[in-house]
């Protein structure tokens, strides 16, 4: 983190100026209730990158994302998009501006068919045009076969794609990503490392949230590591891979 | 078997039946979405109701119509829906929404206190006596004589075909609005999942009102049907229809939409059947019966899906 801490802030209104990373999570504490969740959290991504947001059980990695998006709003400290101060904006303006998410446990719509859930990813955009349907469907040509299938009665494999097509139906600038990995068996966890690795390199920024280290840092460019809702290491990705302490850490557990 | 007393059970049944179900969808599709019962919700129907005998009033009451019938009815449906569908969305913004992160029972006990103080008002508005539709006198009866009859001489009057017909047109729109529309599969993705419906960028709150709004209508709907075919109006209608729309919802499956339409469906049966053929004074205790026997049965209703669904 470049100290870019006390810059005089205009409160942008207007877009980012160049250079401005994507997003900014400068000193967040968030509480839920009484119980102070994050703790000083500062952490960026640039357009474009890849970076991973590691940490064990409950250490704060999907209420970081909620943070982000506005599900839960920060006691302290500032949420900024492309140099604007969203931390009391809601959640459709910051999705409006380009986020979209993969929630943990993909959190599909299950009632509702895999056409739909699409729509429902692009409902700010009018539930998508002909175009990302096509763009979607190209990268998974099985949601195609299936799109009139309840989400619900999909195997793991294809509920994740749902998860993905759904969140890259909006064309988002900055991509979330909570344990993208979590409950998949190996050949598709690698299956959706590669898918990841595709759409970040088509040009998305991605903030991925993981407890796999090993699988997340060797397509990262940074990682952050989370414990008990602060920062205790951050780095490019090679480096953290070498790092004794995250090392130990997740030996230790 | 006299034919004539059962299909005369049936028809009162499944009129009865089309009203509850109107009711029972609102209930239902506001329980989907917040979990939570609203009590008000009969009062609501209670106020369309009024609405409906405020337009007769209006338009010369029902001796001295000063309108064409069909224009008449048109504009109660649509005035009592819009009135309906208004004091829902007030309801929810003023009773239900601060209490959103409340545990569940506050805002139960608020319904039932927005249920007490719509009946409330309204018997100091309106008075405590029954009002009456009169719709025998509309045109000179000539809306009860037409219809038509079925076998054994039973009449079926029209303004029976109207709230049964109108009741299934309402329903067809509102499938087509819940599965179609843009606001429709909003609803139906925060009904299932509120939180992950926010993260597609659905703004929650409009949605929630969009369901109070149109549920509320289809009660105000309701109200209007049920007094022209049962005539009174009166303010503390609500609480046994707003009741037996309740158990009709559950019935069906709460949070399920057809399964509000059967469910009030099998109510008005077993409403109509038991009065004909056992007693009006076992009426209640056979709808709760039915009640019963289905929960027992099917915990989560005839058309209900185990709860095991939501991962
Ligand atoms: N809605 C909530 N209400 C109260 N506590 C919560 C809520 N969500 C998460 N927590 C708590 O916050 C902590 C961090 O949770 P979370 O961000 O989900 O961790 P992670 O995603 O790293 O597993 C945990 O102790 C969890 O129990
Ligand atoms: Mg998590």
């Amino acid at each position: 983190m470049s100290g870019t801490g006390d810059q005089v802030s205009t409160d942008g209104e207007h877009g980012s100026p160049n250079g401005e990373p994507l997003l900014v999570l400068e000193g967040i504490d968030t509480f839920y209730g009484p119980i102070h969740i994050l703790q000083g959290l500062n952490l960026e991504v640039r357009a474009g990158e890849l970076v991973c947001l590691l940490g064990g059980n409950a250490s704060g990695k999907s209420t970081t994302l909620k943070t982000i998006l506005g599900i839960v709003e920060p006691r302290n400290g500032t949420v900024r998009l492309e140099g604007e101060d969203v931390t009391r904006r809601p959640t459709s303006y910051r999705i409006r501006k380009g986020i979209a998410i993969v929630p943990e446990n993909r959190r599909l719509f299950a009632p509702m068919t895999v056409l739909e859930n699409l729509e429902m990813g692009a409902y700010l955009h009018g539930g998508g045009s002909k175009e990302d349907f096509e763009r979607v469907y190209s990268l998974f040509p099985v949601l195609y076969e299936r799109r009139s299938q309840l989400a619900g009665t999909l195997s793991g494999g294809e509920q994740q794609m749902v998860a993905m097509g759904r969140a890259l139906m909006a064309k988002p600038k900055l991509l979330l990503m909570d344990e993208p990995s979590m409950g998949l068996a190996p050949i598709l966890v690698e299956r959706s490392f590669e898918i990841i690795k595709q759409v970040h390199e088509a040009g998305v920024a991605m903030l991925v949230v993981e407890q796999n280290a090993n699988v997340s840092l060797s397509i990262a460019d940074r990682g952050y590591v989370l414990s008990t809702g602060r920062l205790v290491l951050e780095g490019k990705a090679d480096e953290l891979r070498e790092n004794e302490d995250l090392r130990k850490a997740y030996l230790g557990r | 078997m006299n034919w004539n007393l059962f299909l005369t059970e049936l028809v009162a049944g499944v009129t009865h039946g089309a009203v509850y179900s109107l009711i029972a969808l609102g209930y239902s599709m506001v329980y989907g979405i917040l979990k939570l019962l609203n009590f008000a919700h009969g009062d609501v129907y209670m106020v369309g109701a009024f609405v409906g005998f405020g337009i007769i009033t209006v338009f010369g009451g029902a001796e001295a119509l000063s309108v064409n019938v069909w224009v008449l009815l048109l504009v109660m449906l649509v005035c009592a829906m819009l009135a309906g569908g208004l004091l829902g969305v007030m309801i929810e913004r003023f009773a239900y929404r601060r209490l959103r992160a409340a545990p569940r029972i506050a805002p139960l006990i608020t319904a039932l206190g927005v249920s007490f103080f719509l009946e409330n008002a309204a018997q100091l508005v309106l008075g405590a006596q029954y009002q009456s539709y009169n719709s025998y006198g509309w045109k000179g009866g000539s809306l009860w004589t037409s219809g038509f009859n079925l076998p054994s001489g039973v009449h079926v009057g029209l303004p029976q075909i109207i709230a049964v017909v109108g009741a299934i047109v309402l329903m067809i729109l509102l499938t087509w609005f819940v599965r179609r529309t843009r606001t429709g599969k909003a609803m139906r993705a925060t009904s299932f999942d509120r939180e992950a419906a926010a993260m597609m960028g659905i703004d929650v709150d409009r949605v929630i009102v969009a369901t109070f709004f149109i549920g509320s209508a289809l009660a105000g709907a309701a109200g209007v049907f049920n007094g022209l075919v049962y005539q009174q109006v009166w303010p503390y209608m609500g609480f046994q229809a707003g009741l037996y729309a309740f158990i009709a919802a559950v019935v069906g499956g709460i949070g399920n939409l057809p399964g509000a339409v059967v469910g009030g469906l099998v109510i008005g049966l077993a409403q109509s059947f038991s009065i004909g053929y056992i007693s009006s004074t076992f009426s209640d205790a056979i709808v709760f019966a039915v009640l019963i026997a289905v929960m027992v049965l099917r915990p989560s209703g005839l058309l209900g899906r185990a709860a095991v669904q939501k991962v």
